[in-house]
């Protein structure tokens, strides 16, 4: 009797220690991060850091502005192409769709959501930067190789779609079914309950769900460095070429370790990368469990 | 009778709209997976998938990607063991020895699913400054341990969604029975194991594609590494590197290393489905 017992114990106690080793990671990485970029943060004021766009690491130099702006206009856009179209087919697939068409739908999706960035931005070199650069861009300016904020943001949006759609359907599905029935009963079409009953009643899931799905843009960094154009400097439109956080980090890895403050500023930009995912994620996650909790 | 024939407009300019944005994200996902088959097609042969590279292997001349592949796998797979090692520990101590509505559970899920939010350069930089801290320089080893940090997330999160919803019923009746808490896991394994087979290939698939972890800490290398220490080559990170080559040859190489990828990514997907579908006997 008194082994069993002990065995329970001991494995509970083990697994109790390897859980909050796990929760430890986020302090640790903040922590890490934070050291590291000590020297960068004492060199120079915050200010200056956030909004200056003097970028000269080897003056010793970092203004981050430029990338600032560059993530701000390629995150932005991203939604904004991403966001209708998560929202009409999330509402598609749980009001209207027959199970036969999810059937085929969710596979799609699924596929949509195992591709590797990688893949995304090889077909944003293929497919996405010619079309710009050919179709798009000799409308407005003389000329563009194609490597735009709009390129990085198509591509981030398709990489974006899958996650949306399938947080949608999560909040969707926890509106009871009863209001449906209700707002149907009283002769609405399945247009006006899906909006004025299902998605203002989501209303706080959508903005969660857009919240985590910005984040996500946020820190993509394969795909959108593959597409942006990589040039220093503030966008100013949308066939402007950008050069978002993730994409300097990745960037210039190899050379930051000969210029001691250029690794310190580099780790800055993981770190600010990291706070506004940590904010963004622990506030959208927190609404999410709520309405996940409602609906049990 | 005006208010019902401009409701009966709206329905159906809004089930348009739906039908619309469907059909662009099946164009979307049909064009990214024609893409990559078309291109990778052509430059495909079997000395690319079988070959290390040669001499003249970046102005043009033979070989293949070997090393990538192999240098993918090897770190995959260490991770994979090492980050079940623990997440199902994590995993069942959440869902048998917690209580459902306990405060550390909920803090607990809300820490992984804020390190599952958490973009891979990130990790890349982490793990890169605590490879400086104890000296390591970009190998094997390094790449081992921030993959394994990545994936440990991705494995908690769809682990848990898997056995959340196993009937407690089946855990009282073994507690009813005298059975302590780690006995009744050979009864509560068995009902989750489905799950966690396909969580554990849902992660796979994510961490053998990702790059920018990878490009702090495995380096890349032309040889198969022969000990922890040294660098490795990794599929995403061939595809990347080749694919901003001037010479059309090793372009090709890109392509065909993005096939390889593309195809891995989708055989593991695939197998998730087949498995959450078919072993599920052990099921109440």
């Amino acid at each position: 009797m008194n082994i069993r017992i002990l065995k329970d114990r001991t494995a509970r106690d083990i697994m109790l220690v390897l859980t909050l080793l796990s929760i430890v990671m986020v302090a640790d990485i903040a922590i890490g991060l934070y050291l590291k970029s000590k020297p960068v943060l004492e060199s120079e004021s915050l200010w200056t850091l956030l909004f200056s766009s003097e970028w000269k690491p080897l003056k010793g130099r970092f203004g981050f502005l430029p990338f600032l702006m560059g993530t701000v206009w390629v995150t932005l856009l991203s939604i904004t192409i991403a966001l209708p179209i998560s929202l009409l087919t999330a509402v598609f697939l749980t009001e209207y769709a027959r199970p036969i068409i999810k059937k085929f739908v969710f596979p799609v999706l699924d596929i949509l959501a195992a591709l590797p960035s990688v893949i995304y931005g090889v077909w944003g070199v293929l497919v996405i930067v010619p079309w710009i650069s050919k179709s798009v861009a000799p409308h407005f300016v003389d000329f563009s190789t194609g490597y735009t904020v709009l390129a990085a943001g198509i591509v981030l949006s398709v990489m974006v779609v899958p996650l949306l759609v399938s947080l949608f359907i999560e909040v969707f599905s926890s509106v009871p079914v009863e209001l449906r029935e209700a707002s149907l009963s009283l002769g609405a079409t399945r247009w006006q309950t899906a909006l004025r009953v299902v998605m203002r009643k989501s209303l706080a899931g959508i903005l969660a769900s857009s919240v985590l799905a910005v984040s996500r843009a946020m820190g993509e960094t394969i795909a959108v460095l593959m597409v942006c154009g990589c040039v220093v400097g503030l966008p100013h439109g949308l066939l402007d070429t950008c050069y978002p956080i993730p994409a300097v980090i990745a960037n210039n890895y190899g050379e930051m370790l000969s210029i001691p403050l250029y690794e310190s500023a580099l780790m800055f930009a993981a770190l600010m990368l990291f706070a506004v995912v940590l904010i963004f994620n622990l506030v959208s996650r927190v609404v999410l469990y709520r309405i996940e909790k409602q609906n049990e | 009778m005006k208010v019902s024939r401009n409701k009966k407009i709206k329905e159906n300019v809004a089930k348009l709209l739906m039908w619309l944005s469907m059909a662009i994200v099946v164009v979307l996902v049909v064009s990214v997976v024609w893409t990559v088959f078309s291109k990778g097609a052509k430059a495909m042969s079997w000395d690319m998938v079988s070959k290390l590279p040669g001499g003249g292997f970046y102005i043009g001349k033979e070989g293949g990607f070997l090393n990538a592949i192999v240098g993918s796998l090897m770190i995959v797979g260490a991770s994979t063991v090492l980050g079940l090692l623990v997440s199902i520990p994590v995993v069942l101590f959440l869902n048998v020895y917690l209580h459902k509505e306990s405060r550390l559970a909920y803090v607990v899920r809300l820490a992984f699913d804020v390190l599952f939010g958490v973009p891979s350069i990130v990790y890349g930089a982490f793990g890169f400054t605590l490879m400086i801290w104890f000296g390591l320089r970009t190998s094997l080893l390094g790449g081992i341990i921030v993959i394994t940090l990545l994936i440990i997330p991705i494995f908690v999160r769809t682990m848990d969604e898997a056995s959340r919803n196993f009937p407690r019923g089946i855990l009282d009746a073994c507690l009813s029975l005298g059975a302590t808490r780690w006995e009744t896991l050979k009864v509560v394994v068995r009902q989750i194991a489905p799950g966690i087979a396909t969580a554990t290939l849902l992660s796979v698939g994510r961490a053998i594609g990702d790059a920018a972890s990878v490009m702090f800490t495995a380096g890349y290398t032309d040889s198969i590494p022969t000990s922890l220490s040294q660098p490795a080559a990794t599929l995403p990170l061939a595809v990347f590197f080749q694919l901003s080559s001037p010479i059309p040859e090793v372009v090709d190489r890109a392509y065909a290393a993005a096939l390889v990828l593309t195809i891995i990514v989708l055989l593991i997907s695939i197998a998730g489905r087949f498995i959450t579908s078919h072993f599920s006997r052990h099921k109440v």
